[in-house]
């Protein structure tokens, strides 16, 4: 057999990870009402971050840490300019991007070509060498556990709780939320700070586990499809792990072709993830009353308080 | 605490005197950074800034390169800034322009050894089409089912990266170059040429077409009705489509447009200082353009002077780099940091900060 | 008897306007207090203060005998005052227990709730769904959760801003029944309105504003509406009026025009048909939000239906745009004034562009003539006094009324056989919403057919020849207009089938 799916399933957990950390996150950021186009920026800030840290101190977790903590403090710069300064969320978005990208690389320079301490497994080598169900589901390290956990947490705490109550009603309408007293820039601050959070654990674990090294550029689009993958997602988080695991699926399974040397030319697979995740958008896009209807109503809308 | 209220009419004086202060603030905070990576920072701002026009030593080089790498930054900025202002976010330029690049340089290879003079302009038409037919898929899929302009027009740019790379190494390798990647050399070949016009100056056809395409921007934004539809459709969309304006319309203008202007942009690079198809010939004017439509206001003269200000920073970003050692990224923040500072200032032209316990309510 | 609320000097002033000069007044528990004032006399700024989503610059709040200084909304409801919004504070996809439970400090769980939200809104007579969404719910009915959201806090101060503009008068008088009960129980309610009527009917005393100061208190029952409005204006208005005129042909002709909603929230249109005559002013009563604003996109064109659907003249018009309406004659001006009907940030000129450009040969193959563009805009200025310090203005600079005399203006300088207008006087002062009318009717005057789309029944009643009422989407047939009582109209609206349940719930 060509293709082993039990150690596709393994691999593609693991390949979705980074994107499903920053799509969970971006989905909270969008609830609250904001767009934020910089996952792309934070994650690859949350990279650099991560690996700097990990190499100095030997230690991944630390890394992970101070990913989070880049990508969080990085999304705050949009935070401030959009939410107290009143910008345009899509072009700063972009500039987070942009920007983000020219920091990443300018800190990352003297990083290229080293090895990042390895992070371990979290189960016994013994539970994941049982057939089947150990690859798939012991064999991780763990960010993919607590990734999982995360989209629980978010889906609990938007669905059950008072807290995620208020966040869905800020973006829902802000005005309405402003009229009953509700802060509405503090309480999508907090939101940005988590999305950014996300996306950077998100690039610390692309350049700690993934790929494991630094280089320039190297989230490759991830956090655009990140973005992609909340649209998919109609902004409910399970839904969110799903698109995830099909995209990584895809991502592994394409690695794996051209590795076999099937006859298809390696540019449509290199492109093959970009494509089918347009593929997706589009299908999702089609359906307008449904995406109309989960769309938080005042996604990227200004919000300014007035007398 | 910091509030802001809002202006009764948008001040003239900030919409114009942001991007000034916003140059000023970059250069100090990029004086910082710079400190900060150890080197001197007055030293820094003045080689990025000031020695590729007037050192005695540089600037015999520097200049010419002025107007060779501002003309892509405008020529794609101006395209952009009509979908920008209209609402409708081309990010994908640099998409379009490696597939305009592509497309021009397969036409001018196709008829390759010829040197007929009419191949050139086929080329430039091949170039705009290929931008063109690029960004009219996310046209299409926003027209025809409402998908993101914003991530279809962003992921198309790892699609083409991909196709350039094949072009690189496979259909459209020299077959005389031993098996190197990369094209044939069309800059050196007559009749596929983008030669500099007039020598020591950098400018060559793409750089004509930059010029044009201000004009054009210009006469379209504040003489013609479509201009002000543009304008009207990201303002006010529901007053657009009051006033009769077809969004689809303006969506497959505002792309076609800013993806054939790309697309040129693409050929004229790769006809000139590029040379040829190579797997990385583009070096993200594409991206760079966006800051330089922000930073000139989405106005065609404002980016004509932003393009030139960018322009500059690559090439003093190149020079510190020489001289200094500053590291290469350090532009690429430097830019972002720029349009950071712009947005920031933006609030101004709309809203007088005010300073009191209050917070606004 | 210490009063529950005493408010002493309280004075507001922002950048250009002073909002409240010096206001004191005081409510007694139980009471019905009314405040009264035009669009712009500083109301909404006083009841802001109250509600703490704006602080006085000077001036005591007392409640109960102790001071009062909310610090934001939630302190105004802790300490007992809550308030229902004119506007803007409901959320259309969270449903009516979510929205209630956010307008709560510390809310019941969620089964507890619905059980709380069933019990309240039986004793009151306002019945509501707990799990409904709000989109989908009545402009009545969402004005019921925002009522319930209040009862269930228990205040003994509840502000009601403007609760009527959006009921039929069946629900008014529900809405009546219950704050009457409300006082009974020794609720105290401030009641904001310029509806004369109304306060005469409901309220114990009255507080009257005019540019920001108190010019009067008095008891509505024992003065005439006209002595208010004296009071409330600061001159006597003259009615609108024209000659009588015998109506032409017919101009618009529109039958069986359904168009299906873009938006989730959206009313869909069933099977709308009528005629409108030269010199004929047909008025279309409604609550907010059935149909009236896919009513005038239908008309104007930004939704295309069957060509034969609407027809001009004779000629099928449906399938045509905007644009190709207007070359024709059939011109509109939606509510919205800010964002639809004229670009905020753009300038008089350019917005005179938005409609007029085909009319008025504003361009030469595509290009604009800005010179005649600002003749234009001068002209209407001038013909329609709007106050603004010349045509390079952005429209949002504009006051509400100004704006909605430049907008109505624009149109009506373009000479139309038919025009639509929808909401014309919605939020403008008193001296400019006369001027509105009387030029809509004097365009009627002179040969065009006019349809005005409005939830002011009064305004209806003064300007039309013919009334025919909205109510889901389904337009009724029309009556003449002169001779119809409140009652009557009340039945046109037709909110009966739901008024019928909630009349017997409340007995």
């Amino acid at each position: 057999m060509l293709i082993d799916p039990v150690t596709l399933i393994a691999a593609l957990i693991g390949a979705s990870t980074p994107i499903l950390l920053a799509a969970i996150g971006e989905l909270v950021v969008e609830k609250s009402g904001v767009l934020n186009l910089g996952v792309e920026g934070m994650m690859i800030i949350g990279a650099v971050f991560g690996f700097m840290v990990a190499v100095n101190t030997g230690s991944p977790t630390l890394g992970f840490i101070m990913g989070a903590v880049g990508g969080a403090g990085l999304s705050l710069i949009f935070g401030v300019l959009t939410q107290i300064l009143l910008s345009n969320q899509v072009a700063t978005g972009l500039a987070l991007t942009l920007f983000g990208l020219g920091l990443a690389a300018l800190l990352g320079e003297p990083y290229a070509g080293i090895n990042p301490p390895l992070t371990g497994n979290l189960f016994p080598s013994t539970m994941a060498d049982i057939p089947v169900v150990g690859p798939i589901f012991f064999s991780h390290d763990i960010i993919v556990y607590l990734s999982v956990l995360l989209v629980a947490a978010v889906w609990s705490v938007l669905t059950k709780t008072r807290a995620g109550l208020i966040l869905r009603a800020v973006g829902e309408s802000h005005d309405a939320a402003h009229a009953l007293g509700y802060k509405v820039v503090r309480i999508r601050l907090m939101a940005i700070a988590f999305g950014g959070a996300c996306a950077g654990l998100g690039g610390a674990y692309l350049s700690l586990v993934r790929v494991p090294s630094w280089t320039e550029g190297m989230t490759a689009g991830a956090g655009w499809i990140a973005l992609a993958l909340v649209v998919f997602a109609s902004w409910k988080p399970w839904r969110a792990l799903i698109g995830a695991y099909l995209f990584g699926g895809i991502a592994a399974l394409q690695l794996r072709l051209q590795a076999a040397e099937v006859g298809v030319p390696v540019a449509l697979l290199d492109a093959s993830p970009y494509l089918i995740t347009i593929l997706v958008l589009v299908l999702i896009s089609s359906d307008r009353t449904r995406a109309a209807l989960n769309a938080p109503a005042a996604l990227g809308k200004v919000f300014h308080a007035s007398g | 605490m910091m509030r802001l209220e809002k202006r009764p009419t948008p001040s003239r004086a900030w919409i114009a005197g942001a991007p000034v202060l916003a140059v000023f603030l970059t250069m100090v905070a990029g004086g910082i950074m710079f400190a900060a990576l150890g080197q001197a920072p007055l030293e820094a701002i003045r080689t990025i800034f000031w020695d590729p026009l007037f050192s005695e030593t540089f600037a015999s080089y520097s200049r010419p390169q002025l107007l060779l790498k501002a003309g892509p930054l405008i020529l794609i900025a101006i395209g952009l800034s009509l979908g920008f202002r209209a609402g409708i976010w081309n990010i994908g330029a640099e998409g379009q322009y490696i597939m305009g690049a592509i497309c021009g340089a397969a036409f001018g290879l196709a008829l390759y050894p010829s040197e007929n003079p009419l191949i050139f302009p086929g080329m430039i038409v091949a170039g705009a089409l290929g931008g063109w037919a690029w960004a009219m898929i996310p046209a299409v899929l926003r027209a025809r089912f409402r998908t993101n302009e914003i991530l279809v027009s962003l992921l198309l740019v790892y699609v083409a990266e991909a196709i350039l790379a094949s072009a690189a190494t496979n259909w459209l390798r020299n077959p005389e170059g031993s098996g190197f990647p990369g094209s044939r050399n069309l800059s050196r070949h007559p009749g596929t040429d983008n030669p500099e016009l007039i020598a020591g100056t950098g400018m060559h056809w793409g750089v004509v077409a930059a010029f044009i395409a201000v004009i054009l921007g210009y006469i379209l934004l504040n003489r013609h009705i479509l201009g002000y539809q543009i304008k009207l459709a990201g303002q006010a969309p529901r007053a657009a489509r009051f006033a009769g304006v077809n969004p689809g319309r303006l969506i497959f203008l505002c792309l076609g447009v800013s993806g054939a202007l790309a697309g040129m942009a693409g050929l004229f690079e790769v006809a000139g200082p590029a040379g040829q198809i190579s797997i990385d010939f583009n070096v993200g004017y594409g991206f760079t353009a966006i800051i330089v439509a922000f930073l000139g206001r989405l106005h065609p003269v404002g980016i004509l002077f932003a393009g030139l200000l960018m322009a500059l920073t690559y090439i003093g970003g190149e020079l510190a780099q020489l001289m200094m050692g500053v590291p290469a990224p350090a532009i690429q923040a430097f830019q972002g940091m720029l349009l950071f500072f712009l947005l920031a200032l933006d609030v101004l032209a709309n809203y007088r900060i005010k300073w009191g316990r209050e917070a606004a309510a | 008897m210490t009063a529950l609320l005493d408010l002493q000097g309280l004075t507001k002033a922002y950048p250009g306007v002073v909002a409240n000069d010096d206001v004191s007044f005081a409510i007694q528990p139980g009471e019905v207090h009314a405040l009264l004032g035009e669009n712009g006399a500083g109301k909404s700024t006083l009841v802001k203060m109250i509600y703490g989503l704006v602080k006085p610059d000077t001036g005591q709040m007392t409640l109960n005998g102790a001071p009062y200084t909310p610090s934001e909304p939630r302190a105004a409801r802790a300490s007992g005052v809550a308030m229902v919004f004119q506007h803007f504070s409901l959320f259309e996809a969270l449903s009516v227990a979510e929205n209630i439970a956010l307008g709560m400090e510390n809310p019941p769980k969620p089964r507890d709730l619905a059980e709380r939200i069933r019990d309240v809104s039986e004793q009151y007579g306002l019945p509501l769904d707990p799990d409904r969404l709000v989109g989908d719910l009545s402009a009545g009915e969402r004005q019921r959760v925002e009522i319930i959201r209040c009862l269930l806090q228990d205040p003994k101060l509840l502000i009601m801003d403007e609760p009527t503009s959006v009921l039929t008068p069946q629900e008014v008088e529900i809405l009546f029944h219950t704050l009457r009960q409300l006082s009974a129980e020794g609720t105290a309610i401030l009641y904001i309105s310029h509806k004369l009527e109304e306060i005469r009917a409901l309220c114990d005393e009255a507080t009257i504003l005019r540019l920001g100061k108190k010019v009067a208190t008095c008891t509505p029952s024992e003065v005439s509406a006209a002595e208010m409005a004296e009071l409330m204006v600061g001159k006597s208005l003259s009615q609108p009026a024209r000659d009588a005129t015998e109506p032409g042909d017919i101009l618009l002709h529109v039958s069986g025009l359904s168009v299906t909603p873009a938006t989730p929230f959206g009313t869909p249109l069933r099977h709308i048909g009528l005629e409108v005559r030269a010199g004929e002013v047909l008025g279309i009563g409604g609550v907010a939000g059935n149909g009236q604003d896919e009513l005038l996109a239908a008309l104007s064109g930004e939704t295309r239906v069957a060509p034969g659907a609407i027809e001009l003249e004779g000629q099928p018009v449906g399938a045509l745009g905007p644009n190709a309406r207007r070359r024709l004659g059939l011109l509109c001006a939606p509510e919205e004034r800010l964002g639809h009907a004229a670009a905020p940030d753009m300038s008089l000129t350019e917005n005179a562009v938005l409609t007029a450009r085909l009319r008025q040969g504003l361009d030469t193959n595509g290009f604009v003539n800005w010179r005649g563009a600002r003749g234009f805009a001068q002209s209407v200025i001038e013909r329609f006094d709007v106050r603004t310090p010349g045509t390079e203005v952005a429209a949002r600079a504009l006051s509400g009324g100004n704006l909605q005399k430049y907008v109505i203006g624009r149109e009506i300088l373009q000479d139309p056989k038919v025009l639509v207008v929808n909401q014309p006087t919605w939020g403008v002062d008193a001296s400019a919403a006369a001027a509105i009318r009387q030029a809509l009717l004097d365009l009627a005057q002179n040969g065009a057919a006019v349809i005005v789309i409005s939830q002011d029944l009064d305004e209806l009643l003064e300007i039309s020849d013919r009334f025919c009422a909205l109510n889901e989407g389904r337009l009724g047939a029309p009556r003449p207009a002169r001779g119809l009582s409140m009652e009557e109209i009340g039945l046109m609206l037709g909110g009966a089938h739901d008024m019928h349940d909630a009349a017997e719930a409340a007995s």
